[in-house]
């Protein structure tokens, strides 16, 4: 199996790329970072250079100290840029409040997201972090890269902004921390020329989408979750890069029910991976199991001595629709009650596998608290083939997104618009029936809201004839 | 073919649009993976945790490849991430890849090569003695926790999402270098209600909360759509009013505010941060898993601690804590929510020795939900308060 990119890919080389020597890369020793000090006093910082963790300031200082040993024509911002934001950073803790401007409108021509406008407040005391913008770069699924498109990107990033980074950052980008408006253009220039690389979304447009690891390094995965996010992020770039919605529209693919990125709780909408076949069922791998031989949960417990494994206590009384059983020493699972939960697959891999006729189940509408309470994403389509080129998916997409442009208020959430319009209306947008797996349970209340075609004779009556039946 | 080094590089800014190339889209993920990842998409049959923080996974091909996850900081230098680069060229073919809660993965396809990568990662240390990449975040332990951007770079938020990590972290390392918890447990941070970081279905959340009402600032009428601000806000808290002056500008309803600070998003002219107002919230027994119950929201568990910088020790206690007890007291596969549920809230409270004051009560929409409907409740010390100020009982 193999995948294609949708156009040629630039074949990236860090040799012919890079910016910087290697004299130039390796240029402080480690007994200079001893010694070194940024230019402000950064106590409370400095506490966080003690304990086991990863200490993000001790990294930051060498980058401080990087930036310093190189020649100033070397670099397109200022050398002190990570010492201002240090520093910056220890008056926010001393004032427990922060120091960066409400945003401001910048980006590159023609796009409307990818550049989040960044400014200090106090740029008197820090003048090198004035300007100080951030630049989402749209992540290659899944998170996986080669070392050459890194270092070019390293190389980029420190000779046209501040060398800092989020890897990654909340919706999936690499962020870019930190830079000038006057550099915004050369580089994403050098960014689509040279590393063959967009930008992600910000604002009211999709933002980019993202997807878990999937079938790449995950026995769970029931779709092929990288090409589904790449499909959907290149054929909705328009979107992505020129806000033309309500508000932020966010899609999230998960390889099946476990729901490694979250999609269920972080997306507008969510694309989970499932099956609506069997289980698969290896026997001798189940008494292998039972027998001790095979660690459950793939070792995931073997920390703490929990006993034997007991198939009964752990898998199947943990069951949560109660289908499976022990007969004659044989595990059997009545996957009519299965709700693909994924507990028995996760504790035994080795013996169980989702089915092989697989799909998504489609939820809309998670987001977090603002601004009418935090909202996890409603069950539409229970089940959905999910094959290139992915017009079933985007169709549907599509519906959502014609009625929410029309429909959704300024800043108003898809989940916020299903609540105030309610789920019917929604599903008959989707051009669906209604289904009582979209609920936890029936409605308690009984204000239904009829149509006048539900009812018989319509609601069209005449009071002169209701008066005849009855006197006033 | 050169990344250039003019100040406006290869960009004319006379001719914007000359040469331009705009909606390509990320690299696509085919050519960053490894060859034995390639070779065996989609063939995966199991995985085994070997160790804390690596695994080996087993593809029909016979093939294995051995993962080892290390935990990084979220924000990162070009420093950094070169020698992430080192690494992943000395042992991984020039491959690496990020996970979804900011772990870095090395992957390996012989044993031999796995223990020198190791080795390798744990000799690396800061000046300061604090791992570079510390092995753990697998099974039923605490991983790297996902966060947002704080004093760092972001321009609302109530509290820092780096030093609160790093404090936490500090004192969960066991946790992340073992597996020795009843399931696994996912912290997040929060640095505001914005939540960019989605932390409200965590095992363990911490969200930064503003106290104060907004302040107005006297150009409003210059710097804000003030029927939009007014519009922005949830509990209809804004009015329109006007100065002494006569200018236009926004009234507050100071009783009326839940603090969300979505005025402040939509105008730059009502500040709502605050020293001694803002803080942080503890949330608990949220998921995201559909796995043996459903997913859910993590619930109010302490409405405020102190901003106390830079390690938030309150913060830090309050977490360890919650999980000490969870670890004594919850069955295996149990997650920190279903356990609360099992045993009911106000067992949780009583056991976590965490007091339970009227603001972990929900008095927003759908509060009524939240309200218990039923006598199936327990005692604990905390009812008998109740009973003893409604004259229930005597002592």
């Amino acid at each position: 199996m193999e995948f294609k990119p949708k156009r040629p890919q630039k074949e990236i080389k860090y040799e012919e790329l890079r910016i910087y020597t290697d004299e130039e890369l390796h240029n402080y020793s480690e007994e200079e970072l001893k010694d070194f000090k940024i230019k402000h006093s950064i106590p409370m910082l400095e506490e966080l250079e003690k304990g086991p963790w990863p200490s993000f300031v001790t990294d930051a200082k060498r980058e401080a100290l990087r930036r310093k040993k190189l020649p100033k024509d070397r670099l397109m911002l200022d050398q002190d840029v990570v010492d201002d934001l240090l520093g910056q950073l220890e008056l926010s803790f001393e004032d427990g409040e922060t120091h960066w401007k409400h945003g401001g409108i910048v980006g590159v021509f023609g796009y409307g997201g990818g550049v989040i406008g960044r400014y200090s407040d106090v740029p008197e005391k820090y003048p090198s972090v004035a300007h100080f913008h951030t630049i989402r770069v749209n992540q290659p699924a899944s998170k996986f890269y080669k070392t050459d498109f890194l270092r070019a990107l390293c190389d980029l990033w420190e000779f046209r902004g501040s060398g800092l980074f989020n890897m990654h950052g909340s919706t999936g980008d690499i962020i870019l921390l930190g830079t000038t408006t006057e550099q915004l253009e050369p580089i994403f220039y050098d960014l689509t020329h040279e590393l063959d690389q967009d930008l992600g979304g910000s604002g009211s447009n999709l933002r980019t989408p993202s997807c878990c690891i999937g079938k790449a390094r995950c026995e769970f995965a029931c779709i092929d979750t990288q090409n589904l996010c790449y499909e959907l992020t290149t054929h909705y770039q328009d979107e992505l890069h020129r806000p033309a919605f309500p508000y932020k529209f966010k899609i999230k693919i998960d390889g099946c029910p476990n729901g490694c990125v979250a999609s269920i709780a972080r997306s507008d909408m969510s694309l989970i991976g499932t099956w609506r076949d069997e289980i698969r069922i290896d026997q001798e791998a189940v008494q292998a199991y039972i027998r001790g031989e095979i660690q459950p949960n793939g070792g995931a417990h073997s920390g703490r001595d929990w006993g034997p494994f007991d198939i009964q206590k752990e898998v199947i009384d943990l069951c949560p629709t109660g289908c499976m059983a022990m007969e004659d020493g044989k595990l059997v699972i009545n996957n009519e009650e299965c709700n693909r939960c994924m507990h028995c697959i996760n504790v035994m891999p080795r013996a169980l596998r989702p089915g092989v006729d697989t799909g998504v189940s489609v939820l809309f509408g998670a987001k977090a608290p603002i601004l009418e309470g935090a909202q996890l994403s409603v069950l539409t389509i229970p089940f959905m083939k999910a094959e290139p080129p992915y017009d079933n998916i985007k169709e549907l997409l599509e519906k959502v997104w014609d009625w929410w442009i029309e429909e959704g208020k300024n800043r108003e959430r898809l989940g916020e618009l299903i609540q105030r319009k309610g789920l019917p209306k929604f599903l008959e947008v989707l051009g669906v029936p209604a289904a009582p797996q979209m609920v936890k349970m029936p409605r308690t209340n009984p204000y239904i809201f009829w149509k006048e075609e539900d009812v018989p004779g319509g609601w069209k009556r005449d009071i002169k004839e209701y008066r005849q039946r009855h006197k006033r | 073919m050169a990344l250039s080094q003019e100040r406006l590089g290869k960009y004319n800014p006379e001719k914007p649009t000359e040469n331009r190339i705009t909606d390509i889209g990320p690299r696509h993920f085919w050519d960053f993976f490894p060859p034995v990842i390639q070779k065996n998409y989609g063939k995966w049959l199991y995985h085994d945790i070997l160790e804390p923080g690596i695994m080996v996974h087993v593809s029909e091909t016979g093939d294995k490849v051995f993962t080892v996850r290390c935990g990084g900081a979220r924000f990162m230098t070009a420093e950094n991430i070169r020698e992430i680069c080192d690494i992943a060229d000395k042992y991984c073919d020039g491959y690496v890849r990020f996970t979804t809660r900011n772990n870095i993965e090395f992957m390996v396809t012989s044993y031999e090569k796995l223990q020198a990568l190791k080795q390798d990662l744990l000799s690396r240390k800061y000046i300061t003695g604090s791992y570079k990449y510390p092995i753990g975040g697998t099974g039923a332990g605490v991983t790297n926790i996902v966060h947002t951007q704080g004093y760092i770079h972001c321009h609302t938020p109530a509290t820092d999402a780096s030093s609160m990590v790093k404090a936490l972290m500090d004192e969960l390392m066991d946790y992340f270098t073992g597996m020795t918890l009843p399931a696994h447990v996912r912290i997040s941070v929060a640095c505001c209600l914005n939540m960019c970081g989605a932390v409200h279905c965590s095992d363990i959340a911490l969200l930064g909360i503003h106290r104060k009402p907004p302040i107005v600032d006297d150009n409003i009428d210059s710097v804000c759509e003030i029927p939009l601000a007014i519009a922005a806000c949830p509990v209809g808290a804004l009015s329109p009013g006007k100065t002494e002056d006569g200018r236009k500008t926004i009234k507050v309803k100071e009783e009326r505010c839940m603090f969300c600070g979505n005025c402040y998003t939509m105008c730059p002219a009502l500040p709502i941060a605050d020293k001694l107002g803002d803080g942080v919230a503890v949330l608990a027994g949220g998921k995201i898993s559909n796995r043996i119950s459903e997913p859910k929201f993590s619930k109010v568990i302490v409405p405020w601690l102190p901003n106390n910088f830079p390690r938030f020790p309150e913060v830090v206690a309050t977490v360890k804590k919650i999980i000490e007890v969870y670890a004594s007291e919850a069955r295996k596969y149990e997650r920190i929510g279903d356990w609360a549920e099992r045993i009911g809230w106000e067992k949780f409270f009583e056991k976590c020795d965490l007091p339970f004051t009227e603001h972990l009560i929900d008095d927003y929409r759908l509060a009524y939900d939240t309200y218990r409907t039923s006598t199936q409740f327990k005692y604990t010390r905390a009812a008998w308060e109740v009973s003893k100020a409604a004259g229930g009982i005597d002592e």
